[in-house]
């Protein structure tokens, strides 16, 4: 193939869409998804889907009627899978954002195919991940009392400003409402392309309203444009923000093995780590399926594969360096906490971290491996169970064994732990089935926006003399 | 194809639209069409931000930065004000001992409503400095309206323009590389 033989040239770029296509190409490819008859399998992974989360529904019910004791937290573990799945799932939430806000403001055009699909994963991360602390009060109506400044006489007390949960709270509600306007900015133009295809009235009213009337004027695009840059500056200190601010959850506390200065660089590389694993698991399966293998094409990948392995590089450097601060600091508590997350009754939970998140994503050093799509269909999915025992092990052994050995304990989940996080699984995927079948999942207008960028600028060199770029398009 | 026949002039025209095949060339039949024939009330309708076409048909610099600057400030002394009024003047609270309040525990909260209010700023800003929500206008009467969100590139010249003529403005645009020239009634 033309392309393999490009991409071993690193002085050339290969096209980031490929196959010829045309612009109207794009359009069509992907408005079509959308417009096409629904299939058969759609209704079945909706049917499938929406009993999960309807099973979430019936878990979260229970806790309700019963009270939190129907999870397996308790003391000494007082926070455990609730808030592993919490950070677990605000992780993910974070690859979206890099792609959508850090990589347009780096310019990285390759973004444009997979950042619609990213930024959705956030969303619906979120969501899921809003859950857990929400439920963890036990009575979630009440909690805007402790949660929300809103005046009550339920307390008659504001919230604590100085406590790293109350600045949870604006972290992670921030972060949903900008990641739900930016993702809507982007989809306004789409949407529009969406009602201008329309066949029936129907269709065309719904995606009138709901692109709210966009012509695509460039007195439009003049305040588009400057819009979108500002979100994206607004979102990049965001996401930095709110997994350093998840982070204080456990770092402003005294307790050996979460009270270190490491947490919130130590925590965002892992979040975007997870997140682009997790990208990279849905993008697969999205591509095979719906066949967009000329729009999210193998330099998507290998880009993406390569930022997990700087991450994953990150995130074992910082055990490495958690363990030597420990040993260091020559504080006796700090060294058994994580003596005993090595050896101890979680040594399992600890090893299992290691090896899928600091060997594991070594692979991807590997050209083939990088670019082999089964290979990276699981080390994507492993990394994400490291990562999911990365919080686990952070939470949990922290605290069945602290300063009293006579307080120790050692944490089980109940099956409601584990049908409540599966629950939170399938909310995920509902939320995605519906997203592929309703809306345009390639960010049109910004691949076409690219490719005429990129169209220009291959003029302008091929009539400078430069032949070499023009070679290899 | 419109005819510039004697009732097409009796009807309410609101202006004419000329659709080309290339970025480039709307840039170029643009900035004709402005800097050369001083047409004043143009427009463009692409599937994607055009580079140059602003400055080529005289769009001027979005000022929305400016209010979002001024919100996020906004937002930052309304969080500090907010803290300071609950913890430390309506209901002080006292936590080990600490200053009821402190600019250095409040930081992220203020961080976060500075990204709050400056982001619902950009988001409806940039709506209200387009007029939009609009769910009509006379624009999506162009017969190939959906070309511009697929991929043609549409000069507007508004009859409300002083130079506006039916006949001229026609052969200017034609002459300019339009492939299809169309007026449009309001």
């Amino acid at each position: 193939m033309a392309d393999l033989a490009i991409r071993n040239d690193p002085q050339v770029r290969p096209q980031l869409v490929q196959g010829g296509l045309s612009l109207h190409d794009v359009t069509e490819k992907v408005s079509s998804i959308t417009e096409a008859r629904t299939p058969r399998q759609w209704y079945i992974a909706l049917a499938i889907t929406g009993l999960g989360t309807a099973m979430l529904l019936g878990c979260l019910g229970w806790l309700v009627w019963n009270g939190i004791g129907i999870w397996g937290n308790n003391q000494p573990v007082g926070w455990a899978w609730d808030i592993t799945n919490f950070v677990f799932w605000i992780g993910i939430g974070h690859a979206g954002t890099l792609i959508s806000a850090i990589l347009f403001l780096l310019r990285q055009k390759w973004r444009t195919s997979i950042n619609r699909f990213a930024e959705a994963m956030t969303l619906f991360a979120v969501l899921c991940a809003g859950i857990y602390p929400l439920f963890h009060t036990g009575r979630p109506w009440r909690a805007a009392y402790w949660l929300l400044p809103v005046p009550n006489t339920a307390l008659s007390v504001w919230p604590n400003f100085r406590s790293p949960l109350i600045w949870d709270v604006f972290a992670v509600s921030t972060y949903l409402t900008v990641s739900l306007l930016f993702w809507y900015v982007g989809l306004v133009p789409d949407l529009a392309t969406l009602r201008d295809r329309a066949k029936s009235i129907f269709r065309a009213r719904v995606f009138g309203i709901l692109c709210l009337g966009w012509r695509g004027s460039a007195r439009h695009w003049n305040h588009y444009e400057k819009a979108y840059m500002i979100l994206a500056g607004l979102s990049t200190p965001l996401v930095l923000s709110v997994h350093s601010v998840v982070s204080f959850d456990f770092a402003t506390s005294i307790l050996p093995g979460w009270h270190t200065t490491i947490f919130p660089p130590y925590f965002v590389a892992g979040a975007i780590f997870s997140g682009f694993a997790m990208v990279v698991t849905l993008m697969v399966v999205a591509r095979w399926i719906w066949g967009l293998e000329n729009l999210v094409t193998m330099k998507h990948f290998e880009n993406m594969n390569k930022v997990m392995l700087a991450t994953g590089t990150i995130v074992g450097y910082a055990y490495a360096t958690e363990f030597f601060i420990a040993w260091y600091s020559g504080n006796p508590y700090e060294r058994f906490t994580f003596m005993n997350r090595a050896f101890g009754p979680y040594a399992w939970a600890y090893w299992t971290m290691v090896s899928c998140n600091v060997l594991s994503p070594q692979l991807f050093w590997f050209k083939k491996i990088r670019t082999s799509i089964p290979a990276m269909f699981v080390i994507s999915i492993v990394i994400n169970i490291g990562m999911w025992f990365e919080r686990f092990v952070i939470i949990v052994t922290s605290l069945h064994r602290d300063y009293l050995p006579s307080s120790w304990g050692y944490f089980r989940p109940t099956i409601f732990d584990i049908l409540t996080f599966a629950g939170t699984f399938f909310l995920f995927l509902f939320l995605f089935v519906l997203f592929t079948r309703f809306l345009p999942m390639i960010a049109v207008a910004e691949v076409k926006g690219m490719m005429a960028h990129e169209h220009m600028h291959d003029e302008v060199h091929a009539g400078a003399g430069a032949a070499r770029v023009q070679e290899a398009h | 194809m419109h005819t510039n026949t004697p009732e097409l002039r009796d009807k309410n025209i609101w202006g004419m639209v000329a659709e080309f095949e290339r970025p480039r060339d709307l840039v170029e039949a643009g900035r004709r069409v402005h800097h050369e024939h001083g047409y004043k009330k143009l427009d463009a309708l692409s599937p994607f931000p055009i580079h140059g076409i602003d400055a080529a048909i005289g769009v001027p610099r979005s000022m929305l930065g400016y209010v979002v600057f001024a919100m996020g400030i906004l937002g930052c002394a309304g969080a500090a004000l907010m803290i300071w009024f609950m913890n430390g003047a309506d209901y002080p609270l006292v936590i080990g001992g600490k200053p009821l309040f402190a600019f250095e525990p409040s930081i992220p909260v203020m961080f976060e409503v500075t990204v709050l209010f400056a982001a619902l700023t950009a988001f409806a800003g940039m709506f209200a400095l387009n007029g939009l929500p609009r769910l009509y206008h006379p624009a999506f009467n162009y017969s190939r309206f959906g070309a511009a969100t697929d991929d043609r590139y549409l000069l507007v010249v508004e009859a409300a323009d002083p130079k506006f003529d039916i006949d001229e403005t026609r052969r200017l645009l034609e002459s300019l590389g339009a492939r299809h020239v169309e007026v449009i009634e309001g």
